[in-house]
């Protein structure tokens, strides 16, 4: 399914680590020993150059919490009462982790917007004095250095970072519904640029060292060492350290400046910035495409885009103070709430709950090279996975291979990886049309077509030649793993893993269990899908499983909708007005009108009347006219190679005159229109909780919106009942009810939530 | 292959005065330089082999290295090869249809002599019946001529083959782009005007940059000064040890030209020139001169320099190898033996330049010989940082254990053994021609100072190394 692909954003999520629990043991004697030593903050002297080392114990990463702000300035203000010492490095002690940000759960503790604007202003003083230390302040970066992180380097007066992978540089906030509030969104415009700050504010992305140090963010690089006479690791950090030192020493005898020269074109920008006309001009084409692209949903990045133009236009004093309050607002808000939520919910599926498999899958093969199969063995190889490819066709081989090839060598195009090392990552890719090398596998995974009958016989043949030891993936949008696993031979071995659609793009998948797979099984298809990269939910077999299931009423009711006279294009521009990334009509159409149709038939078989609402006929119209959506350039749109602008097929106005419902009134509104669709998912959803498909509302989140699109802002199905209200809810599913029938009884669990307003799912 | 230098030792103000500080340990080079190495007569087992015939070096000799740019800056790589064959012809009076092969290695290729030991082979006068190949190994390619000597010896397929080795840097092949080339084939097969024309359209400016031969590896696209200079920083080498280093290596290659030491070294009368008689990079500075100079590579806190890297050189190599039956039936009284050998590889990003750590105790632990037997150490030097780094990886228990799957740290090698007579710093290091230059300076030192065994080392480009066994001929 395409539909999150507007959402890639939240990929970025992942960076930034924020340990929930970390050093609590140590907090409660903290207070005795702090005399004797810090626990998360230290110091060395080189000569006249302290080195100060930021070490969370317990943890992978460094996170700015109190105890590690408070030791900071202790140890600062050591250094600056020091007569021998003149000046300082900043640097972590942890390999691949400078400081990741700041503790996310100070502000969950928050009750008020004051609260979360005290932290705020109690990060912007401690950056505030380190900015005008006397004393030059050298950021050593290796690793993340987000968020607070960054914050924090960029209050230093000089940076140096490593060159290598593990360092990016970013501020993430904006992903979590708030802004850098340490002073982040003032420094930020005066180190690298108006246009580039709010770029890196507003989308929250991750910057790499060099493109780091091209842009002014950091002043010099370190190559990343390798073997030495100790670890590479440790031997680059303690370089990193050695190389800070020389320019801290330097920085005190002033034989290196660390005012940066500007190219010409920075210079051109930065005096076009001292124009209040052009700024104005800036401040309006931004908001214009934040407006245009959150359609008001997300509050975050027009504040942000307020806070700076205030510290631009009324000096930093009004724009520190800004910052600050409108930190503590955003802090408060449900989408921000929404979005932290989320990125719990993630950290969670990117574990694996089922423990360690007992064999590592080293040898995977993949059967059938369409898209899904050539995608899956993309996303395999991509991490050194050696990936068989099977086909049947020398065609559809080739089709196959030249995808992965592509989804590659575009990364080459965007410089994530060489062209050796594309050449080096494709040569774990081997294609082939028999079942050599089978006997060897530690895992099957076969996308062929959805057909119960040709999975059964690609069942067959494979169980014929794998070793007992493998494991049988099966990659189905919606037929039962229990049937396709009934003709197997080692049915605890057969487990289904849906993948979604572009597979190296779309980060979800989920895994379907059947009554007789084993935990082990199920720990290995965790394993892999981990090491693809993905996000992952683990869900009971059933008609559907969970998002396929979720997104069937809520197709039916788009159906409905449509044949109630809406045209696509209103309900498409309704549907992301909501927050869903991509309007519903075009989710049909990106999905496919067949595979919908096909779906639409199997699930209506399944669970009946409730599924019902608009009628499948009007699907089944359309494949009769060829009308398949993007892929055969006609469905409710058409497309055109090349063009982005997509009008409405005028040939479906037949199809929609023969199939026309009256609307009810009543129920018709744009509102209720929204509310028509997303009560359905909604209410789905919950029942696949209270059913146990769904072992927990997080999994159930994190389904919905990496796979489905379900609004980020409202933070999945689970959270958005939390949020919103599930009595709220509730009457609307009645009031629809009311006007519908049995499509929009509300579920039970939904029904107890709302009696007993203290009940959460996420308590 | 050193990576191309902006600019050389040339540059260095040169003071005929050197000082040097014996404070780093294993620079510390007073006794090399003070006292003559004491000849040293022992007689240990021989690595003769039952069944495998012996394999001799007659004789070897080279062009004088010159810094690229200057004597032989118009002259071609063949004229280079065929110079050096003429003088092995002249130093061994060899009869030229004795010969039964030739090999030479070489790295940056001249396309229109792209088997330049056939085209040297026919200048020099060889009898066109008289068959040559070209092989290529970064530098470390005429050790690879001559290894492939050995195996068609020593397989019993030819008694004498002459292997060498030449490299032109003052020219190099520039190319045109990738698209300029296309377009000028295409042109080639256009039939009509109009086809030619509809071709010429599509000329875009860029099409006319140039393509300049790699100097960067290219599996990583670094090059390999920036991956000494990262190889030096992971073995924690200095910049002053760095220097000290490359000191040593001029002075000690200054003293031995000095003293006549350098008997390889064959006159080249280059037409329309003067005859060149020695090597003229050698040039002993001052560590205060080099301390001057900017790191070349990882700028600005780097450590790698113009003084401390091997130069851009031009040069030839080229050596006789005979059955050692086929040398004693033709009268000769050969230099050397040549025994084992091994080629060892590794990763090219991190430890690009680490071949000879890896191929020492190879080499030592295939001919049964521990460090102490050997008398004399021949290693390549492309950097003074990676001749140092790979010092302190085979002197750590560390590396051996996590790198190189041995219990136990190779050793420190004995300075005082090492190199005496100068090395690729000070030398030159034509890449294709620096193998022969090790394996004579090898040979000539044992017949010198009167040891058995010397072990030749080199790294080469693409993460490679080789090291090999010299035997002295028993006097």
């Amino acid at each position: 399914m395409v539909a999150s692909r507007a959402i890639g954003s939240l990929n970025r999520f992942s960076a930034f680590r924020i340990l929930r629990t970390r050093g609590y043991s140590f907090r409660n004697f903290s207070g005795s020993s702090a005399l004797l030593a810090r626990t998360h903050v230290n110091y060395g002297v080189k000569g006249n150059v302290a080195v100060i080392r930021i070490n969370s114990p317990n943890s992978k990463v460094n996170t700015l919490n109190k105890e590690v702000q408070s030791e900071f300035m202790e140890v600062m203000n050591e250094i600056w009462a020091s007569d021998q010492i003149k000046s300082a490095v900043l640097i972590s002690s942890k390999p691949g982790c400078f400081v990741a940000g700041a503790d996310i759960n100070m502000l969950a503790s928050c009750k008020t917007p004051q609260e979360a604007t005290n932290i705020s202003q109690e990060g912007q003083r401690m950056f505030e004095k380190l900015e005008k230390s006397p004393k030059p302040v050298v950021a050593a970066i290796s690793g993340s250095c987000l968020g607070g992180g960054l914050e924090l380097a960029i209050a230093c007066q000089y940076r140096i970072a490593t060159k290598d992978r593990k360092t990016v540089l970013g501020v993430p906030e904006v992903l979590l519904g708030i802004l850098p509030g340490a002073g982040g969104t003032q420094r930020l415009p005066k180190m690298v640029g108006v246009p580039a700050a709010f770029d890196m504010m507003l989308t929250g992305r991750n910057i790499r060292a060099d493109r780091a140090k091209k842009m002014g963010l950091v002043d010099q690089l370190v190559e990343p060492l390798g073997p030495g006479v100790k670890p590479p690791e440790e031997r680059t950090i303690e370089y990193l350290e050695e190389v800070a030192v020389n320019f801290a020493s330097g920085l005190v005898d002033k034989k290196i400046s660390p005012k940066r020269n500007k190219g010409l074109v920075e210079k051109l920008t930065a005096y076009a910035m001292t124009i209040p006309f052009v700024r104005r001009q800036i401040y309006k084409t931004v908001e214009d495409k934040v407006r245009k692209q959150t359609k008001g949903l997300y509050p975050a990045p027009l504040k942000i885009i307020d806070v700076v133009k205030t510290g631009l236009e009324q000096g930093s004093d009004a724009g520190y103070l800004a910052e600050s309050q409108k930190f503590g607002e955003l802090a408060m808000t449900k989408e921000s709430k929404a979005l932290v939520g989320l990125y719990h919910g993630q950290v969670l599926c990117k574990k694996n709950k089922f423990g360690a498999p007992q064999k590592d899958v080293k040898h995977l093969a993949v059967l059938g090279a369409g898209l899904m199969g050539a995608g899956i063995a993309q996303v395999s190889v991509d991490k050194g996975l050696k990936t068989l490819l099977k086909d049947t066709t020398v065609a559809g081989l080739g089709r196959g291979q030249q995808q992965v090839f592509k989804g590659l060598n575009d990364k080459v195009k965007k410089k994530a990886i060489t062209s050796f090392e594309r050449d080096s990552i494709f040569s774990n890719l081997i294609g082939q049309l028999d079942y050599q090398g089978f006997e060897k596998a530690d895992m099957v995974i076969e996308a062929v077509f959805e057909d119960l009958s040709v999975k059964h016989k690609v069942l067959k043949e494979v169980e014929a030649v794998i070793p007992d030891h493998c494991v049988f993936a099966s990659n189905t949008s919606a037929l039962p793993i229990n049937e396709i696993a009934a003709v197997s031979k080692r049915p605890e071995k057969v487990i289904g893993m849906h993948y979604f659609s572009p597979v190296d793009k779309m980060q979800l998948l989920e895994i379907i269990t059947t009554e007789k797979t084993s935990k082990d099984t199920t720990a290995s298809a965790v394993a892999v899908g981990l090491k693809q990269g993905k996000v992952i939910i683990v869900v009971k077999d059933g008609p559907g499983f969970y998002t396929t299931r979720c997104l069937a009423p809520m197709m039916s009711e788009v159906i409905r909708i449509l044949q109630e006279g809406v045209d696509p294009k209103k309900l498409d521009s309704l549907t992301t007005g909501f927050g869903f990334p991509v309007g519903a009509a075009t989710l049909a159409d990106e999905v496919g009108v067949d595979v919908a149709k096909h779906v639409a038939e199997d699930l209506g078989k399944a669970f009946g009347e409730r599924f019902g609402g608009g009628n499948p006929e009007l699907l089944g119209q359309m494949v009769s006219k060829g009308f398949l959506g993007r892929k055969s350039g006609k469905g409710f749109y058409i497309y055109q190679e090349g063009s982005k602008n997509k009008s409405l097929n005028s040939d479906m106005d037949s199809i929609f005159a023969s199939l026309r419902l009256p609307a009810k009134p009543e129920v018709s509104s744009d509102e209720d229109i929204q509310y028509r669709v997303v009560t359905r998912f909604v209410n789905e959803a919950v029942m696949c909780l209270q059913e146990g498909i769904l072992a927990t509302p997080a999994e159930g989140d994190i389904g919905a919106v990496f796979g489905l699109g379900f609004p980020p802002c409202l933070g999945g199905p689970f959270r958005f009942v939390d949020l919103y209200g599930a009595q709220k809810i509730v009457d609307r599913l009645r009031k629809y009810e009311a006007a519908y029938g049995k499509q929009f009884t509300p579920c039970q669990l939904l029904i107890d939530h709302a009696n007993s307003p203290g009940k959460k799912f996420y308590q | 292959m050193t990576s191309i230098l902006t600019y050389t030792l040339k540059n260095l103000p040169s003071t005929s005065k050197w000082a040097l500080k014996f404070s780093v340990r294993p620079l510390s080079c007073s006794s090399q330089l003070l006292a003559a190495p004491a000849a040293q007569t022992k007689s240990k087992k021989t690595l003769a082999k039952p069944n495998i015939r012996n394999i001799v070096v007659v004789d070897g000799v080279r062009i004088p290295f010159l810094l690229s740019g200057t004597s032989y800056k118009d002259l071609m790589p063949h004229d280079l090869a065929r110079a050096a064959l003429l003088g092995l012809l002249q130093r061994t009076s060899v009869p030229k249809d004795v010969v039964d092969y030739i090999i030479f290695g070489t790295v940056i290729q001249e396309v229109k002599t792209s088997n330049v030991a056939r085209e040297a082979a026919l200048g020099a006068g060889f009898s066109d019946k008289t068959p040559a190949h070209t092989v290529t190994m970064a530098c470390i390619s005429s050790n690879q001529a001559m290894t492939t000597a050995v195996g068609l010896i020593a397989s019993g397929q030819y008694d004498v083959v002459v292997a060498g080795g030449v490299e032109l840097m003052s020219d190099v092949p520039i190319r045109h782009s990738r698209k300029m080339r296309k377009m000028m084939l295409d042109l080639n097969k256009a039939k009509t005007m109009g086809q030619r024309l509809s071709l010429l359209s599509k000329f875009r400016l860029n099409f006319l940059s140039p393509e300049l031969p790699a100097v960067a590896e290219f599996s990583t696209s670094e090059t390999m000064g920036h991956s000494a200079d990262r190889l030096a920083a992971a073995f924690a080498v200095s910049r002053l040890e760095q220097d000290e280093y490359a000191l040593r290596s001029h002075s000690l290659a200054k003293k031995a030209q000095d003293e006549g030491l350098l008997s390889d070294v064959v006159p080249f009368k280059v037409p329309g020139k003067e005859t060149v008689t020695k090597d003229n990079g050698i040039r002993p500075s001052s560590l205060e001169q080099m301390a001057k100079l900017k790191p070349a590579f990882i700028k600005p806190y780097g450590t790698v320099t113009a003084a401390n890297s091997s130069f851009l050189t031009d040069g030839a190599s080229a050596m006789l190898i005979m059955a050692e039956d086929k040398a004693l039936a033709l009268g000769y009284k050969p230099k050397a033996y040549l025994r084992d050998f091994v080629y060892v590889s590794q990763d090219p990003k991190d430890q690009l330049l680490l071949g000879p750590t890896y191929a020492t105790p190879k080499v030592l632990e295939k001919a049964g010989l521990t460090m102490n037997d050997i008398d004399v150490f021949e290693f390549h030097e492309a950097f003074s940082g990676q001749i140092l780094a790979n010092f302190k990886a085979m002197d750590s228990d560390w590396f051996a254990q996590n790198y190189m799957g041995r219990k136990t740290k190779v050793g420190l090698l004995p300075l005082e053994k090492f190199n005496i007579w100068g090395g690729s710093l000070s030398l030159g290091h034509p890449f294709g021609a620096t193998g022969c230059r090790l394996v004579m300076a090898a040979a000539n030192r044992l017949r010198k100072d009167g040891g058995q065994y010397g072990l030749v080392a080199a790294c080469a480009a693409g993460g490679q190394g080789h090291a090999m066994i010299v035997e002295a001929y028993p006097k």
